[in-house]
């Protein structure tokens, strides 16, 4: 299993809305749902290689910022053209005022 | 120099993807992630305002076309009619294709739909060409939706005003997709899964000219296509006048938005029409901004921007010139000066495919 990693602080990410997370050479979107929740997903649009970091979070929908393409942050599936494939997700969770991610 | 190959399956293609010119990282103004958050804020209210606006004014001045039919007091409500068609649908087609006008997704595909039917525009294919236009902004052999071709032809451009290319690229492709068939440029762009779509679009679309046409063939009249179809080629030049500014005579092979795309000060009117795409440097560097708050992005960006042209006229002033020495050197493209405040041109990261700079 492997460990939880300390992303950020959960004052850093406001609700509904999503900040990005890079570690070990790769990119993370940590999101806080409206009900303030956090999922971790890919940091990266499986259609170009698009930080989702710099889109927009309408509800539990992460919106590329690029061709608004959408996904499901909860499941990373992709829900809108232009996207087809969906995203990696890996749990999150907060504690003690930081946001912990289980990657790699 | 080796002059231009625009085909999506050719030699500049092929460098495009070598050179790293192909999804490219753009340069980007600094704007506070707070304040882009409250610019990508959708609404439904400003898009359904103008969308009723649209409507009503769509039906009303049909409506008196055909009352006043075939008598030539009949002929302002047309052009109106037809403006509204062939290039106010232009727009909406457009922001609905972004996914911004609206907040409700099937107010979004609802329009979509029909302005594609409108500007004879697959909704399918044209949601993955105009991707590849924001992927790749007038970087040659990638971007499917180069308005204006160097050296610029014309008698082409000017025979779009009345959408003679446009169309009849849009009916026939419309019948070839309807027979089964996918062009094979436009299937470098759209996934084989969404392949079938299209199909079904095309075929259809195909019933209703069928009908409309129909229809005038059994009244003896062409009213019937007065209101579906003909207005695709009266009623397209205002999009054509707005969309041929969007970036020509400006550099290809860049990848900043600044250098290839131009932002025009318009009347209200116009901005009606074109749904504030004259804002259109800004709508390529933040795409998922809605129409409604482009003039506040443009607003908060403009210190790092080239000055807004003045008006259309002023706009084609600059345009056209620029367009005419194109044909005779395929390289020149008008570089503008860009205020103090800017932080500059980002030619390095496209140093090796730019031309000569106008002075
Ligand atoms: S890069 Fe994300 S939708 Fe295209």
């Amino acid at each position: 299993m492997s460990q939880w990693i300390d992303a950020c602080a959960t004052d850093d990410v406001e609700e509904e809305d999503v900040i990005r997370f890079d570690h070990g050479g790769k990119t993370f979107a940590i999101y806080r749902s409206p009900d303030g929740q956090w999922f971790c997903t890919d940091g990266l649009c499986s259609h170009e290689q698009v930080h989702l970091a710099d889109g927009l979070v309408i509800d539990y929908m992460i919106e590329c910022p690029k061709h608004n393409g959408q996904f499901d942050y909860r499941t990373g599936e992709a829900k809108r053209a232009p996207v087809c494939i969906n995203l990696a997700t890996y749990p999150a969770k907060a504690e003690g005022g930081r946001v912990l991610v289980q990657i790699g | 120099m080796p002059k231009r190959d625009y085909s999506l399956l050719g030699a500049d293609a092929r460098r495009a993807v070598e050179t790293g010119l192909a999804a490219a990282d753009w340069y980007h103004t600094e704007v506070a992630r707070k304040d882009m958050k409250a610019l990508m804020q959708r609404a439904n209210s400003p898009a359904i305002r103008d969308t009723i606006v649209l409507f009503a004014c769509m039906i009303a001045f049909a409506a008196i076309g055909i009352a006043l039919w075939p008598s030539l007091w009949s002929v302002p409500f047309w052009l109106a009619y037809g403006v509204l068609y062939g290039s106010s649908m232009d727009s909406r087609w457009h922001e609905c294709s972004h996914g911004t006008a609206f907040k409700t997704p099937w107010m979004n595909d609802a329009l979509y739909n029909i302005a594609s039917f409108c500007m004879v525009r697959n909704p399918v294919t044209w949601r993955w060409s105009h991707a590849r236009h924001h992927t790749d902004t007038y970087i040659v052999g990638r971007d499917p939706e180069i308005a204006i071709m160097r050296p610029p032809v014309f008698f082409k451009l000017i025979a779009n005003f009345f959408g003679l290319f446009d169309a009849w690229n849009g009916w026939s492709r419309m019948l070839l997709n309807a027979s089964g068939k996918i062009e094979a440029q436009e299937a470098t762009f759209i996934p084989a899964s969404e392949q079938p779509k299209v199909i079904r679009v095309a075929r259809i679309w195909v019933l209703i000219y069928a009908a409309t046409l129909a229809l005038a063939l059994a009244m003896h009249s062409i009213l019937p296509l007065m209101v579906i179809g003909l207005p695709r080629l009266y009623g397209a030049w205002h999009h054509v006048m707005t969309g041929l500014l969007q970036h020509g005579g400006l550099a290809d092979n860049v990848i900043d938005h600044r250098l290839n795309s131009r932002t025009v000060y318009m009347n209200r009117v116009s901005r009606f029409i074109y749904w504030n795409m004259n804002y259109h440097v800004e709508h390529h560097m933040f795409p998922m901004v809605p129409y409604h708050a482009l003039p506040r992005l443009h607003a908060m960006i403009k210190h790092d921007l080239p000055a807004p042209n003045r008006s259309i006229a002023q706009a084609f002033a600059e345009m056209w010139p620029a367009l005419r020495r194109q044909l005779a050197s395929e390289e020149y493209f008008l570089k503008r000066a860009l205020p103090a405040t800017a932080k500059p041109y980002r030619e390095d990261l496209h140093a090796a495919a730019l031309g000569t700079a106008a002075q």
